[in-house]
């Protein structure tokens, strides 16, 4: 246990570290803050004072550790939509309207922390979401452009603006005003500084974030028309403007409009952008966390509305969780929020100190920082990584992203919702599957008794619509567990799933524990892609397994590289070595697959498939063992725990075995075979204290093969390389001299 | 619950399905474990030929020396039945269950599902009747914390005692209520530490219960106890079907209304998509 008082002192000696890191992110929060505040169509200083606000908010009351708040991308597209629609021409009362619009969704957001909502991010499918945010990339980029070249004037919706680019090069181009040259001239210096910066491996240069140098040199440039006592060419509109008094020039938001549809409609799309875009940043910072630690998302959630509330009131913008800035943040060693709160510190420095330079700083540099941004969150990489994972999932990025750049936000994700359900429903032919069982609890987890697995069975679908039921069991395993998720008895995966999975995965693996995904090998797929759809084929149309590999048949192929085994995914019915092990008796092999063949074809190790019974009552088992072959022929028996296959045992004609001065031993397991003198040989105190000291294996010997297996299930890799170390042990023990001869 | 025998009449309503052969050897050897009489009601009327290929049928099973009573009587499939357990005071109806076509799973008709909420004795629902006696390996029984759990163990020992099942599994099934909610990783720790305790607490009151039982019928069972994390009532059903259980014992709900049935829960659940054959043990009052 840490004390308390010893958590001050890390406290105390990770100041300095963390004061550090809030400086540099501060460097880059004030550019961007001023330029989202720019882009969004409102005050320049309502950004900064987010920022401000947010930081110092989220710092004292915020449930995440590393995260920094401030004003997001993505609500550049909804406030600049929601001054436009409120404001009905007049941008600045306009402006005080959407400042009520934050305080109410404060209020909603605060409500969402309190429900303990933060899964809510959870509901919407991991494409429709990268839909989403290149949208929103495109609407910054869009308007961003034109004022990076100083064409100020260009107005329309987002397409319009995009399609009079060019336009806007040609009219500058003729342009016969030398103060527009120079403007496209700084803006383009400056994207050219975002683009290159991070090609330019110079430690020195890297000291100051690239937003910073933007700001620095643009500056910096307007004091050489000083120093050299020219005019200066830029007029104001086409620079940064302030009030000359900050803290006695604060915009009060205006509640005229509360009760009104267009009002009530851009409280619910801040609220939704502001909590689905720090949901995941959280989520995401989470990872990047070198002291691995869990948020609290709900106490994020409670803060966020109250920074929020008093952002709005204060006439700054809404404030969000940012990834960019806190991924800075975590690179630059901090520990804890006391950064954020730094970095709100600094920026009211800033913005109190340096007024005079802050409106030295043209629109066009603060422009480039943007359509760089735009352009990172809406790079056609994105489009090539989603397209990789499945064509589907095309059709989903592409119905978000056009719909949102059409209507709005809220339409947007909705329709990338209603199509990926489409999408599910078409390719598995059936709507009973998903609406059927969308009610049904269909998560089972219970800790193994041997071992401590922890073991979760999935049912029916697992999709979009129902992960949360299995994030709220996997968030309730410590991480340095291991966990076996058994999608055997799921019709279908969906990417959002298999995303989602693997990064739980990488946190288990960080922390010391495991995930592994078995019952995926027979679901089909139509992309190599390792999060993409996976489904059940239906029997007429069974394709070879060994199409793609699932990421457990990936593993199995390089734990036999470990092993210098043989390792081979097909299919093979040829299945009559197995059929004289009493165990398989009244079963029906059908094939092996995934075979992992040990040197000289002695040791073989695969997945089975059996069917039990016939006709109705049939069940079809999947299962994982080891065949042995051995050199020297032994007697045949079996070795059981559960004494469940007792009976099937005493049918074939083995009787129950005890052997003298092992009580224990013949307590614990249930030892029977044919021939009982020779049996009772074989049974050495040596082999006897091998099987009571290991874990319990299922073995059965058919006097010239030995049949080694955990459990009824299949195993995972983990378990696997047990059961390749067991099955060694025991035959190493077996081939020793005192037992050749018997 | 004493050393006697819980069941001692056992109504089977049948209908002249493909199925029927299936069901009828399946119900006589129930009959037979239990020792107990065997009433088989046709809701339709009385003729020769039915009566003759029933007859048949009863002279071809196992067990010859069952006392096996046959009733006819028209009207109406539920109401017929429930009178008749009422009236011949049954103890165990059995019920065979639907398969969901081309698939391997198996729900509830509506009339059987009617009759399981109503009548006031126990039911025994069999997904896959067998001409050849298919031997009962595993039992599980639900050990949740209820006035009747200690009822529905007994019978599950009782039926692993008859049936010569090697294996039975009393699944505490442990609710997200009571674990506390993760946040993160204080009250994760916080979680654990609640989930050992609920769990000592479980094993230890299955095991008062198991205590309270007759030990002979014990001596060849594998004992188990399992905790599990899922919705009450109904993960025990996919627990089962994990562990490819041949038996479910459960606990009769308590009180079914309107509000229930819009919102299936707890039993509803399970009857929708049976994993196994199941047995609802409903004590009867006054006994």
């Amino acid at each position: 246990m840490v004390t308390k008082e010893k958590k001050h002192i890390t406290f105390a000696k990770d100041l300095p570290k963390n004061m550090f890191s809030g400086f540099v992110v501060s460097l880059i929060a004030l550019p961007l803050g001023l330029g989202l505040a720019l882009a969004s169509g409102a005050p320049p200083i309502s950004g900064i004072m987010a920022a401000i606000v947010g930081g110092v908010v989220m710092a004292l009351l915020g449930g995440s550790h590393v995260t920094i708040s401030g004003p997001g991308n993505g609500l550049v597209i909804v406030i600049l939509a929601t001054i436009m629609t409120l404001g009905g021409g007049d941008m600045y009362q306009g402006f005080l309207y959407t400042l009520a619009a934050i305080v109410c969704s404060g209020v909603l957001i605060l409500l969402f922390g309190f429900l303990k909502m933060g899964r809510l991010a959870d509901f919407f499918p991991a494409s429709a979401i990268e839909g989403m945010l290149a949208a929103i990339g495109i609407g910054i980029l869009s308007k961003q452009f034109h004022i990076m070249i100083g064409n100020n004037g260009a107005t329309g919706s987002i397409m319009e603006l995009l399609g009079k680019i060019p336009e806007a090069f040609v009219s500058v181009w003729q342009s016969m005003d030398s103060g527009i040259w120079i403007v496209a001239t700084v803006g383009l210096i400056s994207l050219a500084i975002m683009v290159f910066y991070s090609k330019l491996r110079n430690p020195y240069f890297q000291l100051i974030p690239a937003p910073m140098w933007v700001l620095l040199l643009s500056v910096g440039f307007s004091y050489v028309y000083i120093f050299l006592k020219l005019p200066f060419p830029l007029d104001a509109s086409y620079l940064v403007q302030i009030p000359e008094d900050v803290l006695g020039n604060l915009a009060r938001p205006d509640f005229a409009k509360l009760g009104e549809t267009e009002f009530i409609l851009a409280v619910f799309s801040i609220t939704l952008i502001t909590s689905i875009e720090s949901l995941l940043s959280i989520k995401a910072v989470d990872k990047l966390d070198p002291a691995n630690r869990r948020s609290n998302v709900n106490r994020d959630l409670k803060a966020l509305g109250i920074a929020n509330i008093i952002s709005g009131f204060l006439g700054g913008l809404n404030v969000v969780v940012v990834i960019a800035r806190s991924s800075v943040n975590v690179n630059n060693r901090a520990t804890n929020r006391s950064a954020n709160l730094f970095h709100a510190l600094f920026l009211a420095v800033f913005i109190l100190l340096f007024e005079g330079y802050i409106k030295k700083v043209p629109l066009a540099a603060l422009a480039a920082i943007l359509v760089y941004t735009g352009y990172k969150l809406a790079t056609p990489k994105n489009l090539k990584k989603i397209a990789k994972i499945g064509t589907e999932q095309i059709l989903i990025f592409a119905t978000t992203l056009i719909t949102t750049l059409f209507t709005n936000l809220i339409t947007g994700i909705s329709a990338g919702i209603v199509v990926t359900l489409l999408i599910h429903i078409v390719m598995n032919r059936s709507l009973h599957l998903f609406f059927g069982n969308l009610a049904k609890p269909n998560i089972l987890m219970f800790k193994e008794a041997d071992g401590g697995t922890f073991y979760i069975s999935v049912k029916y679908f697992c999709s979009f619509m129902n992960f949360y039921k299995l994030k709220n069991k996997l968030d309730a395993i410590s991480e340095d567990e291991t966990v076996v998720v058994d999608f055997s008895m799921c019709d279908f995966v969906d990417h959002t799933v298999m995303q989602g999975l693997e990064n739980y995965t990488d946190t288990f693996a960080k922390k010391g524990g495991s995930i592994e995904i078995v019952g995926l090998d027979k679901h089909g797929t139509k992309s190599g892609h390792p999060f993409a759809v996976r489904k059940v084929l239906p029997l007429n149309r069974i394709k070879p397994i060994e199409q793609y590999l699932t990421k457990r048949q990936r593993l199995l192929e390089s734990t036999a590289k470990e092993f210098k085994w043989q390792y081979d995914p097909k299919r093979n019915t040829d299945t009559q070595f197995l059929s004289d092990f009493v165990f398989f008796q009244n079963r029906e092999i059908k094939y092996t697959y995934n075979r992992l063949s040990g040197p000289e074809g002695k040791f073989n190790l695969f997945d089975l498939e059996f069917t039990e019974g016939a006709f109705i009552a049939k069940e079809v088992v999947k299962t994982t063992v080891l065949h042995y072959s051995l050199e020297d022929a032994i007697p045949v028996f079996s070795l059981d725990k559960d004494g469940l296959m007792r009976l099937l045992y005493n049918l074939a004609g083995f009787s129950d075995i005890d052997i003298a001065d092992h009580p224990d031993f013949n307590k614990r397991y249930y030892l029977s075979g044919p021939d009982e003198k020779q049996i009772r040989d074989l049974m050495t105190d040596e082999l006897i204290l091998f099987f009571e000291s290991n874990p319990y294996y299922h073995v059965e010997s058919n006097g010239k093969s030995l049949l080694i297996q955990k459990k009824e299930r299949l195993l995972s890799v983990q378990e696997i390389k047990a059961l390749i170390f067991y099955g060694q042990q025991l035959c190493k023990l077996l081939r020793s001299p005192s037992f050749v001869g018997r | 619950m004493n050393n006697q025998k819980p069941f001692k009449t056992l109504l089977f309503g049948f209908a002249f399905s493909p199925t029927l052969d299936a069901n009828i050897m399946e119900v006589t050897r129930i009959a037979y474990y239990m020792q107990a009489k065997l009433v088989l009601l046709h809701v339709g009327e009385k003729d020769a030929e039915k009566e003759a290929k029933i007859k048949a049928l009863l002279n071809s099973t196992e067990h010859h020396d069952l006392s096996i009573d046959i009733q006819w009587k028209p009207g109406d499939p539920y109401e017929v039945i429930l009178e008749t357990t009422q009236a011949m005071d049954i103890d165990l109806l059995v019920l065979g269950a639907l398969q969901h076509e081309g698939l391997f799973r198996f729900y509830v008709g509506s009339i059987a599902r009617k009759l399981t909420r109503k009548v006031v004795c126990s039911v025994l629902l069999l997904i896959k009747p067998s001409l050849e006696r298919i031997p009962c390996q595993h039992i599980v029984v639900n050990g949740l914390d209820a006035p009747d759990t200690p009822e529905a163990i007994g019978h599950a020992v009782y039926m692993a005692h008859i049936l010569q099942a090697r294996q039975l599994t009393v699944v505490e099934e442990i609710r997200q209520q009571e674990v506390e909610r993760v946040e993160d990783d204080k009250s994760l720790k916080r979680a654990y530490i609640k989930k050992e305790r609920l769990t000592l607490r479980e094993d230890n009151r299955v095991k008062g219960v198991l205590n309270a039982l007759p030990q002979d019928w014990m001596v060849n069972i594998n004992l188990k106890t399992q905790s599990i994390f899922g919705r009450r009532g109904y993960s025990i059903g996919h627990y089962a079907e994990v562990v490819r259980a041949d038996l479910l014992v459960m606990n009769a709900p308590l009180k079914t209304r309107l509000w229930d049935r819009l919102f299936p829960h707890d039993i509803e659940h399970i009857l929708s998509d049976l994993p196994t054959d199941l047995l609802i043990i409903r004590p009867k009052h006054g006994n």
